[in-house]
């Protein structure tokens, strides 16, 4: 028998340090906020011949766009991110581009104003806001019968910050690294991790639920041992399942939907870890202080 | 398909409705949409959808479309032809310059009003026609006001020219050049465009006979996709799911055995009834959307893996396989039950937020196909996964838990 619940001063020291590294490449880099949230436009530009991608910022800057951020995709083509466009600006940004690298298709194009960029953002802060409160609600009513359902409810919570927490760490070291954005799929991604990451906590707390309404034993930490133990495979091996179309997303659909696919491989990693190895060591911790 | 998949436009216009009479507001709206329905009737797109979004915003959605800066700038349009006479004087300003010099609005005076000569005086029955010469015409008849201006005009410009702007542009013809006729008598009722080509003639033509947009309409949101880049995410989308399952399969059948070869005959049943309720729930395939599907199908198999879980351990326990391919089922459901709420609560959250916010689409698509997925996933797995499994019950194969990964004399 494994003995999980022994090991938790390491959990613990592992998800601290790595919510630490977090938090100082947030205080650091910050968050780069999409066009979705911050108003601007975005570009999706084929060139018929090899273009560099220096050479591609340079021209920008030549063409008075020196804030432009320039990434190559997947298939060979390159997201341009400027501010909006207004008017004729596209017309002759392109005009100005075909001069010096010859034929191009612009295949994409997106353009959010300051308006809709402020709506945006503060519908998605109520929808992650109100995402939160929802669950907590849920997971204290759905463990209602057992003592103490507020606890439960507590720890899925921190657990699901935990995720978040990581999620956005590491995504603002790739903002710092590769400019990765904060777009509207990330939020996305965040919101269906934050399902994810609940719905495993309440499996093994289920199991909880289960185990000392059967009374298996009086004491505590065998119950949440034994408990994670019986869930151990299940936890992995969903995990696993949804890792692998996770990735097959991410490898055959690249680019557009990258932020979406990388979010929810972090999400679902942490949400699995801090699943076992952080929201029943909490509860097994509070129980104790008490 | 969504536009993200297809190809097209999607813009949103904010109207400002600061000069409508109050409670007149719906009555502008629509009267800009029927104005823009009849423009993007030029374009000849299959399925626009033109529609009023909130109180004061206007979605067009043009799919399948690839000349986006030309269906932009239709719709956009001011669509007034405005009238100018040459700037004569030294220092007076001007509106337009052009290769042909300087102009000023071309204005006449009528009860007391100085009044600029535009289309707006135009009868909605312009036309296009050819003379003798095969010369294209753009012919238009003045309403009562405009004859009055145009009579005064032309009658004071004789033997000058008459310059033509589309909004702050000349008006130009075939040849590239900006269409200024010299006027050759006074003009009151009806009179002719000359110059453009039989296809420009004919778009304006329909533009003007349009009428304008009543209200001022600005873009705060626009999405173009090239149908190129669209079709090649319907195939990568298509290449990741197939991927996608073919593993799990693989994994469930290599880890849980016969089990597993049944919840794989579930997946595919799984992937079939959600295709299916997709063509029956007008659901539109955006690219998060089919994201929402493939991320779906991994986690469909999470109330299998808890069902077998179950099962291994009931079975471990001594029980027969019948005994515990119930206690299975029934011991499990609470935990699938109880941990697929929380999928619902977020996907009703993300359906809110992309109901309320603009750019609506990805997220609205992505928190629907999860929501049908996740959905049908707890149905198959017990419905169809439970099925098959009984079916094995009393055969000769339930005999052999090697079959469900158990080994005979573990634990």
């Amino acid at each position: 028998m494994f003995d999980i619940t022994g090991k938790k001063f390491w959990f613990f020291v592992i998800s601290g340090v790595l919510i630490l590294f977090g938090i100082v490449s947030l205080a650091t880099f910050g968050l780069k906020a999409g066009i979705e949230f911050s108003s601007g436009s975005l570009m999706t530009v084929s060139f018929e011949q090899e273009v560099d991608h220096d050479e591609l910022r340079q021209e920008l800057a030549n063409l008075g766009y020196t804030n432009a951020i320039v990434q190559r995709t997947g298939e060979g083509d390159f997201l341009i991110r400027l501010p909006e466009l207004s008017g004729g600006a596209k017309t002759e940004l392109e005009a100005g581009l075909t001069d010096r690298f010859g034929t191009l298709e612009v295949r994409g194009f997106e353009d959010v104003s300051p308006m809709v960029a402020a709506e945006t953002t503060r519908n998605a802060a109520i929808a992650v806001v109100v995402a939160a409160v929802g669950i907590l609600l849920y997971v204290t009513w759905a463990f209602r019968r057992m003592p103490n359902p507020f606890h439960y409810g507590t720890c899925a919570i921190v657990a699901l910050l935990h995720d978040v927490l990581v999620v956005l760490g590491i995504f603002s070291i790739l903002g710092g690294i590769l400019d990765w954005e904060i777009n509207l799929m990330f939020i996305t991604g965040t919101l269906a991790v934050i399902g994810y990451s609940v719905n495993n906590t309440v499996v093994i707390f289920d199991r909880i639920r289960e185990n000392l309404t059967v009374g298996a034993s009086s004491n505590f930490e065998i119950v949440v041992n034994n408990s994670l133990v019986e869930t151990l495979s299940r936890s992995l091996n969903t995990s696993l399942t949804t890792l692998i179309v996770v990735l097959a997303l991410l490898l055959f659909v690249g680019a557009s939907i990258q932020n979406f696919a990388v979010v929810l491989l972090i999400g679902i990693i942490a949400g699995t870890y801090s699943s076992i190895c952080i929201a029943p060591q909490l509860l097994l911790v509070w129980k104790r202080r008490e | 398909m969504g536009l993200d998949l297809q190809g097209g436009i999607h813009m949103v216009y904010q109207a400002d409705l600061s000069s409508v009479e109050p409670g007149r507001e719906v009555e502008a709206i629509d009267g800009a949409i029927a104005v823009i329905e009849k423009r993007v009737d030029v374009l000849g797109v299959t399925e626009p959808v033109i529609q009023r979004q909130g109180e004061d915003r206007i979605v067009v959605e043009l799919p399948g479309i690839s000349e986006a800066e030309k269906a932009k700038k239709l719709i956009g349009q001011t669509a007034l032809l405005e009238f100018g006479e040459p700037v004569v004087e030294e220092g007076e300003e001007a509106k337009w310059v052009n290769e042909w010099g300087k102009w000023k609005p071309a204005t006449a005076t009528i009860d007391g009003q100085e009044r600029e000569l535009t289309s707006a005086y135009f009868k909605e029955n312009t036309f296009v026609d050819q003379d003798s010469l095969g010369r294209i015409l753009l012919l238009f008849e003045w309403n009562e006001e405009g004859s009055k201006l145009s009579e005064e005009i032309t009658g004071r410009l004789i033997g000058e020219p008459l310059g033509i702007f589309l909004g702050d542009e000349s008006l130009l013809g075939e040849d590239g050049k900006p269409i200024a006729p010299i006027v050759q008598e006074r003009i009151t009722n009806r009179g002719q465009i000359e110059g453009l080509s039989w296809k420009e003639a004919t778009e304006l033509s329909k533009l003007l006979n349009a009428g304008r947009i009543p209200i001022p309409l600005t873009a705060i949101y626009e999405q173009t996709v090239s149908p190129i880049l669209g079709s090649d995410f319907v195939d990568m989308s298509i290449k990741a799911g197939i991927i996608g399952i073919i593993l799990i399969m693989l994994f469930m059948i290599i880890y849980y055995r016969l089990s597993g070869v049944l919840a794989s005959l579930a997946l595919i049943f799984y992937g079939a009834l959600v295709l299916a309720l997709f063509k029956l729930i007008p659901v539109t395939l955006t690219l998060a959307g089919i994201g929402g599907f493939v991320l779906s199908i991994g986690m469909a198999v999470d109330a299998n893996v808890l069902i077998f879980e179950r099962m291994k351990e009931e079975l471990r326990a001594g029980r027969t396989l019948g005994a515990a391919i119930e206690t299975g089922f029934d011991r499990a459901w609470t935990a699938i039950r109880d941990s697929n709420v929380t999928t619902f609560i977020v996907c009703g959250i993300l359906y809110w937020l992309g109901s309320s916010i603009v750019a609506s689409a990805p997220v609205m698509g992505f928190a629907l196909t999860l929501f049908i997925g996740v959905a049908v996933s707890m149905f198959t797995a017990i419905a169809v996964t439970r099925t098959l499994l009984r079916l094995f019950v009393g055969t000769r194969l339930a005999q052999q838990t090697w079959l469900f990964s158990i080994y005979a004399g573990r634990e």
